[in-house]
């Protein structure tokens, strides 16, 4: 696979407050996003997900370490060109309507008049924004700010899409909209980086996931080799069951309406359930085996630092 | 390419301000007060008319020139719409320049709307288009361009507030400095006379740009000295503009 994004070992210093107090950031982060891939950069706020961000796309200069994308130094305008952007919590310029807006970003692209109308046209349509073309981006909502936002960052028709919380600020309908796009994006064949904290949107579309703590990468690869496949324990819900009878067999979690829930540790205990259910007559509702998943990991690795 | 699509977003921008049409009707209204100062006034009144407006033009495109100058660079970094500028493929001096050169744009749009208003009651008052007054225009516009560079180059590092006070105070500076001229004059030759100089010689003397008297009284104006006026702007312009990239180019956008 192609190297699409390199970053190698960036660090950044910011001096903040009234009398200047060094404060790192970055603490020497390194990771590259492979050719179309959905790449996840996850992070506890503050973990320094954005001030990435800003180093690739060059609002703040790095103070060491190399970024380079599609192989050329990050600063060069020919890298930015095939580059889209995604700011988190997008502020555009509120006096321009939705047309005049992506009109004015495609125009930095170079893009041509007649091509750029055809363009415009199908990103509102893709954004679900077509209602919307000739107001104001200061009547926006929130979630229509995003949508626009993301507008901005296909308008031309990037191979590297730079997602900075994407999903946030968006009711669930709109989450799932996104979503969607996003999987087309890489159906397109295109890469994205997706900056997030929200773990259930990450792990249900990402590739490959890189976690970041206190300025430091943790922990970085596949999502299948992060996430071990192992099942660690398993909730089943039944009734008709004594509670006191499933003493020893696993951890009781709630007894109510005669139904009780317990979590099963040990598989052989599962089948010791089983029978005892066979045997008293009773009934099993639900039987849930529980994997690890992305959160389970992300908390682990917060705590531990 | 890119500076003038950043130029004529400004200038979209720009239009689209409140502030501008307040400034444009009070510079309107000034304007036309002249003809009422004209009335108090003994002997040639045109010529109050003329100098009025003329002054009006001058501080008004000032005005205009500094207020939304010194927001325009700050605004963008504030409300963080430079973050999905600078991604694109642009370099950041072309960003600064687009603002400029639209900042320009909006301020010659509006000289000219102030100068159909004082041309038009110049000509009610003596029936005759004076057209040799756009001379004295055409130079105000050539020291707005300064003072927009002067409020672009405060607006990259500063809030709009101090900047605006930065750059009023170079406007007042430079339209005093020529007395710091007249001093050199006076002071005797050594350390003193020297400093004087100096000072002279990097503080701006906005009065180069000055020709209203000499349109008013239609005194002649040697060319060598009209030469020399836009040859200082000019290359006060590019120096000022320089710095402001130096400062732009290595800032960090958080």
């Amino acid at each position: 696979m192609k190297t699409v994004l390199d970053i190698e070992n960036v660090h950044k210093l910011f001096k903040v407050g009234f009398i200047p107090k060094k404060k790192e950031i970055l603490k020497g982060v390194s990771f590259s996003v492979a050719e179309g891939e959905i790449f996840g950069y996850l992070g506890p706020n503050g973990a320094g997900k954005t001030t990435t961000l800003k180093c690739i796309l060059g609002l703040i200069f790095p103070d060491r370490g190399q970024i380079q994308i599609f192989g050329q130094p990050y600063l060069e305008p020919k890298a930015k060109e095939r580059l889209g952007f995604l700011p988190e919590n997008p502020y555009f310029y509120d006096y321009l309507t939705a047309r005049e807006f992506l009109d004015f970003y495609a125009q930095l692209f170079r893009v041509k008049k007649d091509e750029r109308g055809k363009r415009i046209a199908s990103l509102l349509s893709l954004v679900g924004l077509e209602t919307a073309r000739d107001l104001q981006l200061r009547k926006f909502s929130r979630g229509m700010l995003q949508r626009i936002g993301l507008a901005q960052a296909l308008v031309n028709e990037p191979s590297l899409v730079l997602l900075d919380e994407p999903l946030g600020g968006l009711d669930p309908l709109g989450r799932k909209e996104i979503r969607d796009i996003i999987i087309r994006l890489k159906a397109e064949g295109k890469t994205v980086l997706l900056c997030s904290h929200i773990l259930q949107d990450i792990e249900m579309i990402c590739d490959r996931v890189a976690i970041i703590v206190g300025g430091k990468i943790l922990s970085q690869g596949s999502l299948t080799d992060l996430i071990s496949e192992k099942i660690l324990f398993t909730e089943i819900t039944l009734s008709g069951l004594d509670p006191k009878d499933l003493a020893g067999l696993g951890e009781s979690l709630s007894a109510h309406g005669g139904r009780t829930l317990i979590k099963v540790f040990d598989e052989e205990k599962i089948q010791e359930i089983l029978d005892l259910v066979k045997s008293r007559r009773a009934k099993i509702h639900s039987l849930i085996p529980r994997t690890q998943t992305l959160e389970d990991l992300f908390v682990e690795m917060v705590k531990s630092q | 390419m890119t500076i003038k699509v950043i130029a004529l977003n400004t200038f979209k921008e720009a239009i689209r301000d409140r502030i501008l049409y307040l400034l444009l009707f009070f510079a309107a209204l000034s304007i036309l007060v002249s003809r009422v100062l004209a009335l108090l006034t003994v002997g040639d009144r045109a010529k109050v008319i003329k100098d009025v407006g003329l002054a009006s033009i001058s501080f008004f495109g000032a005005l205009m020139a500094i207020l939304i100058g010194t927001g325009l660079v700050y605004k963008e970094i504030e409300k963080r719409t430079i973050f999905t500028l600078i991604s694109k493929p642009m370099r950041r001096h072309e960003f600064l320049l687009g603002k400029f050169f639209g900042l320009v744009l909006t301020l010659l749009v509006m000289l000219v709307l102030m100068s159909v208003i004082f041309l038009a009651l110049v000509f009610f008052h003596t029936s005759t288009v004076e057209w040799k007054l756009l001379l004295a225009i055409l130079y105000i516009f050539i020291e707005l361009i300064l003072i927009t560079a002067v409020a672009i180059l405060f607006s990259s590092f500063s809030t709009p507030i101090l900047s605006s006070l930065f750059s009023l105070c170079f406007y007042l500076i430079g339209h005093f400095s020529w007395s710091l001229e007249t001093l050199i004059k006076k002071i005797p030759a050594g350390l003193l006379r020297v400093l004087a100089q100096i000072v002279y010689t990097i503080l701006p003397d906005l009065e180069n740009f000055n020709f209203k008297t000499e349109v008013v009284h239609g005194l002649t104006i040697p060319p060598r000295v009209l030469l020399y006026s836009v040859a200082y702007g000019l290359l006060y312009t590019v120096f000022i503009l320089t710095l402001a990239v130096l400062v732009f180019r290595r800032r960090d956008f958080i």
